[in-house]
């Protein structure tokens, strides 16, 4: 156990960084100690990814400073942090697929020998002794993209101990490990202890920040709410500080008629991503879809929409089965998924409204291969009209919108198409708070219209406010459903973190 | 041959897939020197190999810079204009010169070339303008460059110097010179990229961009030096060309950039960066030369012959393609049974 006298590595002073006047961290002050390990808890857009950028170099703070052995320091690029000794393991490892293992380890700092040549014979003892110490089954001769995530993980850990890394941050690094691969990790966790690293732990698992975490920082919409000993807090009181608030009312949800069940899920499987997903969907809901990011959420829309294949399970909508082979057959069954990014990028800004809204039934519209233009503009007056948007005319150009109007003649464009069923993908991720409630407003009304909405979200709230269902995902699997009355901040978290029984 | 698959390893599998290139090229170069040694009877002459060989030796000396420049993911389609230009330059100083000594003209050669190349690099990585197309305007600009310097006139063989000549004409130990000087940049090349850090580099750079960044690799001094020597080297082919083909003019290696990309790609450089050996590309820059040589003698019209470079190209591409997917799909569900074997003995 590390003594609370260790001194501070790095300390962050007062640190602030916006983006377009949305506080992504603000006014963040703590101390990461060396020979500790360090969890970083909150729920989604608490600012934890914000300030392991910061840390790392990739982004630099607007406000506030950093110290590093007590000397403040600039960590203007991701070579600085390297030679300041921070290093940082991301979600999905950032390795070199066609180099060897030996290679990876070293990428940008090769040993040399006397000709200043690479030494190869160096590189894989050097290499070979990492692995071992870190128990690793794979060798340094591996080409990279035969290892799972586990050994891409370990080849990572071995990354950082053989750069000397005084501080390594792991971000979500048991995301897609298996119980026993999770074991071997925190047992090379607490090795690199021993060794004097600061670890600097991310995960939304609670347990597992109980089972090894000797100190916890808790960040939410931000800000810094408090950092103790691990000792000192309890799984529930955790989740109280990560939560803190009670749910606001930006969400207004309308009433709408829940009819038939128009989509059902049997047993969907993607192997290795996520199994045995059966649920259902009726008319005129909305089911929030929540889980942690990598839970498997995305996934299984792109698999219902056709994008992946899924290697078991059936699905049906309106009652007749429903093979997803491609998204133009789902599109052809009334299914439309929005990708997250899609809502960003899915619009011509130079082009119309008018034009934008048409561009996926141009057929339709062209009786002769002729464009009719006037019922372009009708149809887009429609659902201008529809969907609220405030614009002067059918003929503005996109560009000169605001974001949340953009936001809706995307959401425009996809429902030219018809569809009865809407994936909505992290709809108002990166948005502002008074286009998020424009665009809640606008999805809500779909549903009173009879649409099905399926809406992925990492936002608790915005499930909340939204949802007549949560679902709830966990490492690939369905571990809760719970109704618009039972749905709480803390039930749905227990259940995405796997804390408890609640599972 | 799945019983075969089923009792590698993963990593074995791998391994074997990358090595597989190289093979298959030599493999397709025995078929080749088979089929035309029975079907055309002077292909086997040694008159005839040390013309693949003349042919083969510029075009490998341009591919191996090539080469750097796709494993960092980029592209160099002006190399044909700086060959061109370089080789104008080369014999124009010679004809002003003619007493100049040959290694002397060489070195003002590849320094014109390190030149372009430089700037092409500049353009790639700190201009942030896509290497296709900064290539392809400097391709544009270089060759104008080059017309705008020979103003329609050429020179020709009896104005250049015997001993610069004698580059193409002299053949030590029964190989041109040409293609000695060629396998000494092959050798180099293939050591350097085997040997030297910032080299090594190139293939982490093609590999993971950003992971190249998160690493502290400089990418963008990296990318500048693989276009340079790729502007080097073909500065150093112009040189070359120019004594191979003594009439030179404004035209002269026009379209050059296709045979070279074509060499590189056949012999394995994955366009999408990160793989690729010298030793590939030089077996790709043989194979098509042969291939060429060997429908010339058999007399297959023009059509054919660029009917089947282009045709060699997507066999080879597809491949990679094919081979990459199967492996891919191989591993994974190597790795699911791996995992569930695991999971089963955790819970036990």
């Amino acid at each position: 156990m590390s003594e609370p006298l260790q001194p501070p590595v790095v300390e962050l002073q007062r640190v602030s960084k916006s983006y377009g006047g949305v506080h992504a961290v603000a006014d963040v002050s703590f101390a990461i100690r060396s020979s500790t390990v360090h969890a970083l808890v909150g729920e989604n857009g608490a600012g934890k990814s914000t300030l392991v950028k910061i840390l790392t170099g990739v982004i630099q703070p607007d406000d506030g400073q950093i110290l590093i052995d007590d000397t403040p320091q600039r960590i203007g690029d991701p070579q600085i942090a390297h030679r300041l000794g921070i290093v940082a393991m991301y979600q999905e490892p950032t390795v070199f697929q066609d180099l060897s293992v030996a290679e990876n380890v070293f990428a940008g700092r090769h040993p040399r020998n006397d000709l200043h040549a690479v030494d190869w014979s160096s590189m894989r003892s050097e290499a070979r002794r990492v692995l071992l110490e870190l128990g690793a089954e794979f060798g340094p001769d591996t080409p990279v993209r035969g290892l799972g995530v586990a050994d891409r993980q370990l080849l990572e850990i071995a990354k950082a101990l053989s750069s000397s890394a005084r501080v390594l941050i792991m971000d979500e690094p048991t995301a897609a490990l298996s119980p026993h691969e999770v074991e071997n990790l925190f047992a090379t966790v607490g090795r690199l202890r021993e060794r004097g690293v600061a670890v600097i732990y991310i995960s939304h698992r609670l347990e597992e920040v109980g089972a090894i975490a000797d100190v916890v920082t808790v960040l939410r919409d931000g800000r810094h709410i408090a950092t103790r000993p691990a000792a000192e807090l309890p799984d529930g009181e955790i989740i109280r500080l990560m939560v803190g608030r009670s749910l606001d009312d930006l969400f207004p949800k309308e009433e709408a008629e829940i009819g038939d069940v128009v989509l059902k899920a049997e047993g969907l499987m993607r192997r290795g991503v996520f199994s045995n997903i059966s649920f259902e969907l009726r008319r005129g809901e909305i089911v929030g879809l929540a889980g942690f990011v990598g839970s498997g959420r995305t996934e299984i829309a792109r698999s219902i929409f056709g994008i992946d294949p899924l290697d078991a399970g059936s699905l049906s909508i309106e009652g007749r089965p429903f093979k997803p082979r491609s998204p133009r057959a789902a599109l052809a069954r009334g299914l439309a998924y929005l990708p997250e990014d899609r809502l960003h990028q899915g619009l011509v800004q130079l082009m119309s409204v008018a034009q934008n809204v048409s561009m996926a039934v141009l057929p339709e519209l062209t009786p002769g291969a002729i464009l009719r233009p006037r019922r372009e503009r009708a149809l887009a007056r429609r659902f201008m009209e529809r969907l609220r948007i405030k614009t002067t005319s059918a003929a503005q150009t996109v560009r000169s919108l605001s974001g949340g109007n953009q936001q809706k003649v995307v959401l425009a464009k996809w429902l030219a198409a018809e569809p009865r069923i809407l994936i909505l993908d992290e709809p108002t991720h990166g948005v502002d708070v008074g286009t998020k409630a424009d665009v809640h407003q606008t999805i809500s009304h779909l549903a009173t219209e009879g649409l099905t909405i399926l809406l992925i979200s990492s936002e608790l709230p915005e499930i909340l406010g939204m949802s007549d269902r949560v679902l709830v995902m966990r490492e690939g699997r369905l571990v809760g459903e719970f109704a618009r009355s039972e749905a709480t901040q803390e039930r749905v978290i227990e259940a995405a973190a796997g804390v408890g029984a609640a599972a | 041959m799945n019983g075969v698959v089923r009792r590698l390893t993963p990593q074995k599998l791998a391994a074997a897939a990358f090595r597989l290139r190289e093979i298959g090229i030599a493999a397709a170069l025995g078929i080749s020197v088979l089929f035309f040694a029975i079907r055309a009877p002077d292909f086997l002459s040694v008159s005839n190999w040390q013309g693949i060989a003349q042919n083969v030796a510029i075009v490998a000396v341009v591919a191996v810079g090539e080469t750097m420049v796709i494993l960092t993911r980029n592209i160099d389609l002006s190399v044909g204009s700086i060959v061109g230009l370089s080789a104008y330059l080369s014999a124009a100083t010679f004809v002003h010169h003619h007493a100049a000594p040959v290694p002397v003209v060489a070195l003002i050669a590849i320094a014109i070339g390190l030149g372009l190349g430089f700037v092409n690099g500049v353009l790639v990585a700190v201009a942030r303008v896509p290497a296709i197309i900064a290539t392809l305007a400097t391709l544009g600009i270089y060759r104008g460059i080059d017309d705008e310097i020979t103003g329609g006139k050429n020179i020709t063989a009896y104005q250049l110097p015997d001993s610069f000549l004698k580059l193409a004409s002299e053949k030590p130990a029964g190989l041109p010179a040409l293609a000695w000087i060629a396998i000494g940049v092959c050798l180099v090349g293939a050591v350097t990229l085997r040997w030297a850090p910032w080299a090594r580099d190139f293939y982490a750079i093609g590999s993971n961009p950003d992971a190249a960044r998160f690493a502290g690799i400089l990418v963008r001094r990296r990318v500048i030096t693989a276009f340079a020597i790729s502007g080097a080297l073909a500065g150093l082919g112009g040189f070359l060309f120019a004594a191979r083909f003594p009439t030179v003019d404004a035209v002269a290696a026009k379209n050059f950039e296709l045979d070279v990309i074509t060499a590189a790609v056949i012999g394995g450089v994955n366009v999408f960066g990160g793989v690729g050996t010298v030793l590939g590309v030089a077996l790709g820059a043989v194979l098509v030369a042969t291939i060429q040589d060997g429908f010339i003698l058999l007399r297959i019209s023009e059509f054919w012959r660029l009917f089947f470079n282009g045709f060699a190209i997507v066999v080879a591409v597809t491949i990679d393609a094919l081979v990459t997917r199967r492996l891919q799909d191989a591993l994974r569900r190597r790795r699911a049974e791996v995992r569930a074997a695991r999971h089963r003995e955790a819970q036990a």
